[in-house]
């Protein structure tokens, strides 16, 4: 899907040794397969199932999402900063699309 | 059988029976912050917090399909907390199970008052 846009917010300076808030929010429709069109068909799935966050090779935050998570899905938690700058946000998509974002942090 | 003293209906109590593995889960050990009164069933703050636990998984009992998430915390999370945005079909318990290190259970459930539910409802 084209409308997938991902909106991460990172701390505004990093040190190393601490814990630091993400805020994550990505642009979709999360399909739950429940609804019915107006003819009364069945509207496919369509969720995001899955977000990870990367950080130094390492997993900050593995989430299974199901269709009980709402439109645009926002998730928030913390990382524990290191010395890597690099953090890596997926998004997988029911169907097999993956979206990728990459950001730096800034350390103070 | 051992019954867990929270009332959850069928679904939702196979749905954590099948993350669980059947092991027993013990009462508390987990924070769940959410709205006690809902207007909008179609997007509701909740944040979970579990200290210590490697995985915490989210149940909606009054929603057609029980699950929400499941949040895995890894070696680089600087917390064991997550917050998100969640849909509630109507006023329905919200029950948290944290997955301790050593493999037991921990669980804690609080009920969500919905004004205009979230399912198309």
């Amino acid at each position: 899907m084209s409308d997938v846009k991902p909106r991460i917010r990172l701390p505004r300076t990093a040190k190393a040794g601490q814990a630091a808030e993400i805020k994550t929010l990505v642009s979709h429709v999360m399909e739950t397969g429940l609804r019915k069109d107006s003819d009364g068909n069945t509207i496919p799935r369509m969720i995001i199932n899955r977000f990870t966050c990367e950080y130094g090779g390492e997993m900050v935050l593995d989430m299974a999402l199901e269709g009980a998570v709402s439109a645009n899905p926002y998730v928030e938690f913390d990382i524990m900063i290191g010395e890597a700058t690099e953090v890596v946000f997926t998004w997988y998509e029911d169907g097999g699309a993956v979206y990728t974002e990459t950001k730096e942090l800034s350390f103070g | 059988i051992t019954l867990i003293p929270i009332s959850v209906n069928a679904a939702a109590d196979d749905a954590i029976a099948a993350y669980t593995g059947g092991a027993s889960v013990s009462e508390g050990g987990v924070m769940i912050t959410a709205p006690e009164i809902a207007e909008n069933g179609n997007t509701v703050p909740i944040s979970v917090e579990a200290p210590g636990a490697a995985e915490i998984a989210l149940y909606a009992d009054g929603n057609p399909t029980p699950g929400v998430a499941v949040f895995k915390f890894g070696p680089a999370a600087g917390s064991h907390r997550a917050s998100t945005r969640i849909r509630l079909g109507g006023t329905q318990d919200v029950v948290a199970v944290a997955k301790m290190p050593d493999g037991s259970f921990q669980q804690a459930a609080v009920e969500v008052k919905v004004t205009i539910g979230g399912c198309g409802g």
